[in-house]
């Protein structure tokens, strides 16, 4: 039986549906990221989990439990907010005590766990100091040790690390997977950023409108997105129109000068998806000209144009002479790198 | 499906403002009713309150052009408050908003301050400054050569102007200075940079923007001015009687409630119609700055 | 910003002078050691604040003015708190009609409050008791203290709250423990804002003060009434100072002009 399971949750606010036919089912100790542009309802989802908005149709249970009967208060969830949510007029010490207290623990036993949650994300030391005094890093700190020190069943994060800067950012990923892995808390994160939700998570849950658009590990959407959205909204991606030309014998999946051999059971107009990474300059292919090429440290950008219209390639910067602006080039790749999507079952 | 959330968000904001809204509707909105009523009811030297429908007291404010004329003088007292209170501070809100930070926050604090200085001390200086023919204000003025004779304040509309206006200023300042705020810093510069000058950037590119501030703060102002109650009656003495002094009369020393409320009710009914009808008018007229 | 220019800056002089010099002559006038009205050429006298010693019902008028500023701010506060935090949180049918109801004793001649009042408790036999003067402040000073706390409750991050409500804070501790704590600033102010304008307010309270509930304005009002003497300055001198420490606290605690901002405004 799944830890905590949503089956088909719809939220709608007056006509607008902001969620609609969300199953998810959730293993424990999992750790799972909802993902989307802004306004796709995946604050919303997590919100009704919280149980700060409740679901106009469907169910979320708990360990087989109803849980949209249960107050907020009642739920036993652990939060972490885009803003952190402190409690200003509290120390540090004194916030991550308040779940503590709401549940009557023994003032000693209390003070015990306080202190081994706060030296959980490196703030020993600091439990006297007020959230005011402290940095975003250090904030973010406090809020996830006073989610973490009720031990709750599932820990919920709503874009918790989007109000850090870059670097501080990357630490903070590593060292959420680390305590998350330590202590093996159920865990649901709300972002919109792909490299986050991909380094951190088991799974990702990949929303847009309020749908969700594939769910499966972080390889899987990115190597084998189910939609277009999909495909495009986790990392950069090249659409190239091609058609399958059933007239040649064996079938041809042909994109302008570029072919390999036809997939089987389609025909028809299709698109296929490559990965710019996986895009090399050969003899063959694809006709294209480079329109700019962009130094970036560890790998060359370049954006061409092609036969089939604009295409980025990224080469790894491995000290082999690259192709210069103006050249004219061939753009080939594997045909087991690329998906295809569309076209007619034939 | 049980609805925690979805229940208490229609039960809560009545169950939280239940006990604001009780108190307002039993020790507001019923005494404005009573005395509504009561201006309706008749009432006789010896015999005293009748609680009977009749329109005698409003006949009474209709035909005798006492009341006109009383209630001209109020108005009248009311928009030279406002003009006044216009022309003198949008100018210094203007001037305050371009002072530094130090002494643009001590000004204000001068100036703002006697909003919360109680009315009977401030007009109480005004009688001790116009105190008679020779009296403070009197004299700096004719050591100054700007008038030759005194000018009689005390007991006069223009003593009671001056004052309600003195009284009144913070009120213009603070709504002006809330409409500068809303300007962009570098609109100025801008339009300096355009080749606009000073004259030029205050009529054509601050006056129009701060237009609101000035029609609010004189809706304030002029509401304000025309039910004022106590500078009239201490400038004004017992003769020179505005809708609020007269009011207080027929309740305290004529005893006459049912006219006293007439008065009230008319001065309330016309003071809503005036500011309504402008509030409403200035909202269409200015929308986009509103926005 | 570029700066005045002379001409501004003397209308800015002339203008403060004018704006400072009733409450400045009043002041001067109270350290006269004259027995009439004049400026103290001669030196400074604490006479005439010796002298309202002797006037036990300025005494008297004081302690009722205080009285019934602390009280009633204080009620109008356990109605507004509530109110603000659901005009402030939810979104439901007629919160616009309530919230101008509540902020209609601003638009309200204080003559018509004082007649409908008067009316309204002599009606009980309530007329003239400090009862109906604490009932009738309450009404009058409640916008000034909706006004503050609204102010703080709109401000305030919602998910702070939330998160005590997923730490398990529900209903009374929720608010005694993290929503008051957070709002307790506009609060203040409030209450502070609401007590000057009771203590201040002549207009409404003349109707309904009978001798022995007189508060302090009436007391002078009446007095002004008969003669102006040197008496009076020194009284007035006295509330000018009790104001000026509670508006330089309250700027120091909340910003002047936020609490001043929109003060009487009656449309919105």
């Amino acid at each position: 039986m799944a830890h905590l399971e949503l089956d088909r949750v719809a939220k709608q606010f007056g006509a607008q549906t902001v969620v609609d036919d969300f199953s998810l089912a959730v293993g424990k100790g999992e750790f799972i990221s909802f993902l989307g542009p802004s306004g796709c309802g995946k604050t919303t989802t997590l919100q009704m989990i919280a149980g700060f908005l409740d679901p106009t149709r469907g169910a979320i249970r708990l360990e087989g439990k109803d849980l949209t009967a249960i107050h907020p208060a009642r739920r036993g969830l652990g939060i972490v907010f885009q803003s952190y949510a402190l409690f200003p007029h509290m120390t540090a010490a004194e916030n991550v005590a308040f779940g503590l207290e709401m549940r009557s623990v023994p003032r000693s036993e209390r003070a015990e766990r306080v202190r081994a949650a706060l030296a959980m994300v490196g703030l020993a030391g600091y439990e006297q100091r007020h959230p005011r005094r402290m940095s975003g890093g250090q904030q973010q700190r406090v809020a996830l040790a006073r989610a973490l020190v009720i031990k709750p069943s599932v820990l919920l994060l709503d874009e918790p690390l989007s109000n850090l800067d870059a670097k501080l950012r990357e630490e903070m990923q590593i060292e959420l997977r680390q305590i998350q892995r330590t202590i093996g808390t159920t865990t649901i994160l709300v972002t919109h950023d792909q490299n986050e939700a991909m380094s951190l998570s088991d799974r990702i849950v990949v929303m847009s409108q309020g749908r969700i658009e594939q769910i499966g590990t972080p390889q899987d959407t990115y190597e084998r997105p189910a939609s277009a959205f999909v495909s495009q909204f986790l990392g950069k991606t090249n659409d190239f129109a091609a058609t399958i030309d059933r007239t040649a014998m064996p079938a041809r999946l042909v994109a302008g000068s570029w072919s390999a051999p036809a997939p089987a059971g389609l025909s028809g107009p299709v698109t296929v998806s490559i990965r710019p990474e996986r895009i090399g300059f050969g003899d063959a292919g694809l006709g294209a000209k480079i329109v700019t090429r962009i130094f970036q440290g560890n790998h060359w950008l370049f954006q061409c144009a092609s036969e089939c219209g604009p295409a980025i390639v990224i080469r790894q910067n491995d000290g082999q002479a690259q192709p210069a602006e103006g050249e004219g080039v061939r753009l080939a790749w594997r045909a087991e790198d690329m998906s295809v999507r569309g076209g007619a079952a034939s | 499906m049980s609805s925690v959330a979805e229940e208490r968000s229609i039960r809560a904001p009545w169950a939280l403002t239940a006990p604001a809204l009780m108190l307002f509707v039993g020790v507001l909105l019923i005494p404005l009713a009573m005395t509504v009523m009561l201006s309706f009811h008749d009432w006789g030297q010896y015999k005293g309150i009748e609680p009977v429908f009749i329109l005698k007291n409003w006949q009474e404010i209709a035909t005798d052009p006492y009341y006109a004329e009383m209630f001209w003088r109020t108005f009248r007292i009311a928009i030279l408050t406002t003009l006044l209170t216009a022309l003198l501070g949008a100018p210094e809100a203007y001037i305050l908003n371009r002072m530094s930070g130090r002494w643009k926050s001590f000004f204000l604090l001068v100036i703002l301050g006697p909003l919360l200085i109680s009315v009977v001390a401030r007009t109480l200086g005004w009688a001790l400054l116009f105190g008679g023919n020779n009296g403070l204000a009197n004299k700096l003025l004719m050591s100054l050569g700007v008038i030759r004779s005194p000018i009689p304040f005390m007991f006069t509309e223009t003593g009671m102007v001056v004052a309600l206006a003195h009284v009144m200023m913070p009120f213009m300042v603070l709504s002006v200075w809330a409409a500068l705020q809303r300007l962009d810093p570098q609109i100025e510069n801008a339009a300096m940079s355009l080749g606009a000058g000073p004259v030029t950037i205050i009529r054509r590119i601050i006056m129009p923007q701060i237009m609101p501030g000035v029609l609010s703060g004189a809706i304030i102002v002029f509401s304000l001015s025309a039910s004022a109650f106590a500078t009239p009656a201490i400038i004004g003495g017992r003769r020179l009687k505005v809708a609020a002094t007269l009011a207080y009369d027929e309740f305290l020393n004529t005893l006459n409630w049912p006219l006293g409320a007439a008065v009230a009710t008319l001065l309330l009914a016309a003071l809503v119609l005036i500011v309504v009808g402008s509030n409403a008018m200035i909202e269409r007229r200015y929308a986009e700055v509103f926005r | 910003m570029r700066r005045n220019g002379p001409l501004a800056l003397v209308f800015h002089a002339v203008f403060v002078t004018v704006m400072v010099a009733p409450i400045l002559v009043v002041c001067l006038v109270a350290f006269t050691p004259e027995g009439y009205l004049s400026l103290p050429t001669n030196g400074f006298s604490l006479r005439w604040f010796r002298t309202i010693a002797n006037y036990p019902e300025f005494i008297h008028a004081f302690w009722i003015s205080l009285g019934l500023g602390a009280l009633s701010s204080f009620v109008a506060l356990l109605f507004a708190v509530p109110a603000a935090l659901a005009i402030a949180r939810y979104r439901f049918r007629g919160r616009d009609a309530l919230a101008a109801l509540f902020l209609s004793p601003l638009m309200i001649p204080h003559v018509v409050l004082g007649i409908a009042f008067l009316r309204f408790f002599t009606s009980f036999g309530l007329g003239g008791s400090f009862a109906a003067l604490i009932i009738a402040h309450v009404v009058i000073v409640f916008p000034f203290a909706l006004r503050l706390t609204l102010a703080a409750a709109i401000g305030m991050d919602l998910s702070v709250e939330m998160a005590a409500v997923s730490l398990g804070a529900g209903g009374w501790t929720l608010f005694r423990r993290v929503t008051l704590p957070l709002i307790l600033p506009g609060v203040i102010s409030g209450w502070a804002l609401a007590f000057i304008q009771s203590f201040d307010d002549l207009t409404m309270t003349v109707f309904l003060a009978a001798p022995g509930t007189e508060t302090l304005p009436v007391r002078m009002f009446l007095y002004i009434q008969d003669n102006i003497d040197p008496l009076v300055t020194s009284v007035s001198a006295c509330v000018i100072a009790i104001t000026m420490t509670a508006l330089i606290l309250l700027d120091r605690f909340y910003g002047l002009d936020r609490v001043l901002a929109g003060k009487g405004d009656p449309g919105r």
